[in-house]
């Protein structure tokens, strides 16, 4: 019994890691220009169509996807920038709804055009066969996704948090005026944001193909938990991200042990929407 | 201003006639029926979201709110679905109440976020639900029994029941908008502290509007649920319903009383368009272009359609006045 509990929130942990890397994009770009990228699930999907052409075109596993998605996605979010962004940002907060939702379907539908409506998944033994390690499973593919979703995930905060580019970065989201003043371009800062979110969500798109399945309506499923996971954390805020990511991955885990699978999201949402009752600004971010 | 009345009659008389210009194709006639019904949801939505400026886009808690009292009150006590329709506006009022005390705290992007966690946890519980037929959904009465079911084979009737619900709707909205209240909304729209410090009950009035506009958001529901004659989970508490409000509104021209009319008149068109060139690959593309038309209104006319028209007067008239929707 109490093995089985340990297991359900080991998998958790696993999926939260996964859950905060696709939502670190997602924040990054939230807190970095106060901008909610609508198309952020979409992204993800592209990313895990990435990995799928590589491994039906070349044979290429995550080792070749994962930094071919990373590259993909951080191009489309560059060009999304200085296309798109830039200039909605100009107007009201509900422009950057209108251009983001615009920009999800058209990238939703141009998916569905390429490469049909139908499911694709990887082959299961792409990234070795499941495990026991002390008494618990451990399949292959979410313990890589897990894993190298939690150190991205870290990196990104390190990078933001630890480094003089991180500096400039939360320098032009404070105040991108005077940040100009100082010698930053604050155009520059911002489409490498979107670059850096970009990679993180390619990253985390081509790590979640090897375990689910990949369609053009993908995306919007997974947005809603981003966007879920970014409020809880706090928006900006990656170390946020991380926490409330973990958080929502062992909730749901549990939760769909215990009550039953149907449940598992009704109880995160439940305790989203507590979290905001209790703390309006996140877990973790500012006041 | 003459030149103006002229056209404001002729626009009124085309909308009035339109079912008879279009007698000859059904297809016609439903489309016209569908961009009022759709401008009738945006429209309510535009109370709370674009005057007041809080963007909700979980208003298909509303919405189907709306188009399941309609259904229930057919498969429970057997009444006309239309009968359900107070009820769903009672029971959105008192739901926008209890969700609109804690999210209206949050601002900005937070009280999106926290609108669509609300709609989603709807959503999954009501596709959990016996009483509400689960995740099959439920239909309204096969065949009509009496004209009170409003199950019609022509969507002309439709049309004109649709356009006098937006017709009040609207007039409604232009009410508000000139009184008391609408001062208050753009005051907090504008700044919600600098609202506050000149003594507006702010949280008041924001619950207010989410109240009257979930209200509408339900005879919404209830409208489409005597159309459709069906609703499951998907179709009246799902995402895509919410963010369609939205979508139009912002497009026409949110905060505006025509703006989401415009909006619907131009999606709605579209999206009908895409789906009956439905077929195989097609399908893909036609959304694709209905994405990007969005994208690229976004991209140029940030604050919506409207705001050339606006820019046109102000130009004409040369009065310096600010172009609306750039707070912040």
């Amino acid at each position: 019994m109490s093995m089985t509990l340990v297991q359900v929130v080991v998998s958790g942990l696993l999926l939260g890691a996964v859950y905060a890397l696709f939502s670190s994009g997602l924040t990054l770009i939230w807190g970095m220009m106060n901008v909610v990228n609508f198309a952020h699930g979409d992204f993800v999907m592209l990313g895990m169509y990435t990995a799928v052409m590589i491994w039906t075109a070349l044979g290429g596993g995550p080792w070749a996807s994962v930094p071919a998605a990373a590259m993909v996605i951080a191009t489309l979010g560059i060009a999304s920038y200085f296309l798109l962004v830039r200039h909605i940002m100009r107007g009201p907060m509900l422009a950057q709804i209108l251009g983001t939702f615009g920009l999800a379907l058209f990238l939703r539908y141009g998916a569905l055009w390429t490469f049909g409506a139908n499911f694709k998944t990887l082959p299961d033994d792409l990234v070795g066969h499941s495990f026991i390690l002390a008494g618990i499973r451990f399949e292959g593919a979410r313990v890589l996704a897990g894993v190298v979703g939690l150190l991205v995930t870290l990196l990104l905060h390190l990078l933001l948090t630890r480094t003089a580019l991180g500096s400039r970065m939360l320098a032009v989201s404070e105040d991108a005026t005077a940040a100009q003043l100082m010698g930053i371009r604050p155009q520059r800062m911002q489409a490498l944001a979107w670059g850096m979110a970009g990679a993180a969500t390619g990253i985390a798109g081509a790590l979640i193909a090897t375990f689910f399945y990949t369609s053009p309506t993908v995306g919007e499923t997974l947005a809603i938990v981003a966007f879920v996971t970014v409020s809880f954390g706090g928006f900006g805020s990656v170390l946020g991200a991380l926490v409330a990511g973990l958080v929502i991955g062992v909730v749901e885990s549990l939760s769909a042990y215990l009550i039953g699978p149907v449940y598992k999201d009704v109880i995160v949402y439940i305790l989203f929407v507590a979290v905001l009752w209790f703390r309006p600004q996140g877990l973790m971010g500012k006041a | 201003m003459t030149r103006r009345r002229l056209i404001q009659i002729l626009l009124v008389a085309l909308v009035l006639a339109y079912p008879l210009v279009v007698a000859g194709s059904p297809v016609w006639a439903r489309l016209g029926a569908l961009v009022l019904l759709a401008a009738i949801g945006a429209s309510a939505w535009n109370i709370v979201g674009g005057y007041a400026g809080q963007v909700s886009v979980g208003h298909s808690v509303f919405f189907g709110i709306g188009a399941y009292s309609a259904v229930v009150t057919y498969t429970q006590l057997g009444l006309p679905p239309i009968a359900g329709a107070p009820i769903g506006m009672a029971l959105s009022v008192l739901v926008a109440a209890v969700i609109g005390v804690p999210t209206l705290k949050l601002s900005g992007h937070y009280f999106s976020m926290a609108t669509i966690a609300v709609a989603e946890l709807v959503r999954v519980l009501s596709s959990t639900s016996e009483f509400l037929g689960g995740a099959q959904g439920l239909g309204g009465p096969p065949v009509p029994r009496s004209v009170l079911d409003l199950s019609f084979i022509s969507a002309t009737p439709y049309y004109y029941i649709f356009l006098a619900v937006l017709a009040g709707l609207l007039w409604l909205t232009h009410a508000i908008e000139h009184g008391r209240m609408g001062f208050y909304l753009r005051a907090i729209k504008d700044s919600e502290r600098a609202a506050r410090s000149l003594g507006v009950a702010a949280g008041r009035y924001k619950l207010y509007a989410y109240m009257l506009s979930a209200a509408f958001t339900a005879l919404a529901g209830s409208l489409y649920l005597t159309m459709f004659g069906f609703v499951d989970p998907e179709s009246g508490f799902g995402i895509l319903i919410s963010v369609k409000m939205v979508v139009m509104a912002a497009l026409g021209g949110a905060g505006q009383l025509f703006g989401p009319l415009v909006g619907a008149l131009i999606l709605v068109p579209l999206e009908e368009l895409s789906n009956s060139y439905l077929g195989g690959q097609g399908a893909g593309l036609t959304f694709v272009v209905y994405g990007a038309i969005i994208l690229i209104i976004a991209r140029f006319l940030p604050s919506g359609l409207l705001s050339l028209l606006e820019r046109r007067r102000s130009a004409a008239s040369r009065a310096a006045k600010t172009v609306d929707g750039h707070a912040d």
